[in-house]
């Protein structure tokens, strides 16, 4: 069998990637209710074949609890990070294309927003907002755009520089033409792996914020409220609840990274000379 | 209508050194004209300049006596030098055509364009490639003054003369103004009707 190019080889990687990071939040979805159901007989059980995870101080399937925990840490992650980079996109446009006022307040905005720590805006916000799903979402999904605003503002900086972009003003094409049919397309990796690599800090958040008792309700399973649980028993020797989930967040949260470098490398469109030349 | 370039001095930034000053030309319809100067003497300036790329800082330039307008379709197009920049690296170059005017086959088997070349990235072709079609947007965007700007120094001689011989026909054809700036002499001698050279603002 000939060796795959490296490009083939990443496209693999990426869709492995996605498939188990779909896998997952099916799970979560899909697994019964009972599967974390209480059961005093078998609380604080460690790690077994039985239950991988062990059960906590309730008798629950810490395994169970963990994939659902995820799941709903996934769809915070995923809406929080989309409306963020939907923002960043506007915003980052309206800076750099439009007048220099407009520039210099959106500046001062994401300076203003940037010199405050993310963790105490979204518990302000959250907190505000009544908690819960939403005031969480709203919390992670304002405080995220800033640095991808700054790097799509730079990145349509550098175009509107470009000789086709003035080729295509001189040939009679309109500023909102060039802006969806030249200009978008350049931004689309930058909003996609942006929006990527923005998914674990919206997830790493919302398990902090929940963490500290100011986002979603103790009773949803979510990793965060399973770690700050687990804090109560960590000092009696009970290790599993507090190791084992955290490490799968972890896990998580470096699989969408590695998936989000695949990606840009995938979409960086100098690396399709590589996929004529492995041929 | 002729365009005319009256008295125009330019420089780039305000304490910069003039590159042109009170510098005055006039092209008609049909007509064709080399502009030949050494390095560094304002060549592409006075491309850009005539093509409405940049401002000069005194003087105009008039289009049948008019200025350019300000938006929409402007009738004195620019071939750059180097047409990897001219051109959108994401878009198949049938949609660089495209952005000129409807595609005319004849136009484009005349310039050597194959037609498997529309539905390739700009990547995958060489320069002079490329330069066919910037050559072709231009032309199919129906302009009436063309300004090239070099556009044939990376080229094989065989190639040259095929392009150049399908901007002199369908100039013609148009009755189209043609400046052409250029280094080589010989090729200037070719196409042009008449010679500009600049000489240097001191």
């Amino acid at each position: 069998m000939k060796k795959k190019n490296r490009r083939t080889q990443f496209v693999i990687l990426t869709a492995a990637g996605i498939f188990v990071l779909i896998a997952v939040y099916a799970l979560g979805i899909f697994l019964p209710e009972e599967g974390i159901a209480g059961n005093f007989l078998n609380a604080g059980q460690p790690p077994s074949p039985e239950h991988p995870f062990g059960t906590d101080n309730l008798g629950r399937d810490l395994l169970m609890r963990t994939l659902k925990g995820l799941s709903a840490s996934m769809t915070v992650g995923i809406a929080a990070s989309a409306i963020s980079a939907v923002i960043a996109v506007i915003v980052g446009v309206i800076s750099a294309a439009g007048s220099g006022r407009a520039d210099a307040i959106v500046n001062w905005l994401i300076d203003l927003m940037m010199s405050v720590p993310h963790t105490i805006l979204i518990i302000l916000i959250s907190f505000s907002l009544g908690r819960g799903m939403k005031g969480l979402l709203i919390g992670i999904a304002a405080t995220h755009w800033c640095s991808l605003a700054r790097l799509i503002r730079g990145e349509v900086l550098q175009l509107r520089s470009r000789q086709y972009i003035a080729v295509s003003r001189r040939l009679g094409k309109s500023g909102g033409w060039i802006l969806t049919h030249h200009m978008l397309p350049h931004l689309a990796p930058q909003f996609l792996v942006g929006l990527v690599l923005m998914f674990p800090h919206a997830v790493l958040h919302e398990a902090s914020v929940s963490f500290l008792g100011f986002g979603l309700p103790p009773e949803q399973a979510t990793v965060g409220i399973i770690l700050s649980e687990s804090m109560r028993y960590l000092s009696a020797g009970m290790w599993w609840p507090a190791v084992l989930p955290g490490m799968t967040l972890v896990l998580l949260v470096l699989l969408v990274d590695k998936t989000g470098d695949c990606l840009r490398i995938i979409l960086d469109p100098l690396s399709i000379r590589e996929e004529q030349n492995g041929r | 209508m002729p365009l005319e370039a009256r008295e125009i001095s330019f420089r780039y930034g305000r304490k910069s050194p003039w590159i042109l000053k009170n510098f005055s030309m006039t092209a008609e319809k049909g007509e064709c004209i080399a502009v030949s100067a050494p390095s560094g003497y304002g060549k592409t300036t006075l491309a850009m300049l005539l093509s409405g790329y940049l401002k000069p800082e005194e003087g105009s330039i008039l289009l049948d006596g008019k200025k350019f307008p300000k938006k929409g379709y402007c009738p004195v197009q620019l071939i750059f030098q180097h047409p990897e920049k001219a051109i959108n690296p994401r878009w198949k170059l049938r949609h660089v055509l495209e952005e000129g005017g409807e595609l005319q086959e004849e136009l484009l088997a005349a310039l050597g364009i194959e037609k498997a070349w529309l539905d390739r990235f700009p990547q995958e072709l060489s320069g002079g490639e490329l330069q066919r079609f910037c050559v072709a947007r231009a032309l199919l965007s129906g302009a009436d003054y063309l300004i090239c700007d070099e556009i044939s120094t990376m080229l094989d001689v065989i190639t040259q003369a095929q392009i150049w011989n399908v901007i002199r026909k369908e100039a013609d054809m148009r009755n189209m103004g043609i400046i052409a700036v250029t280094h080589n002499k010989f090729l200037a001698e070719r196409i042009a009707n008449r010679m500009i050279s600049i000489s240097r603002y001191r």
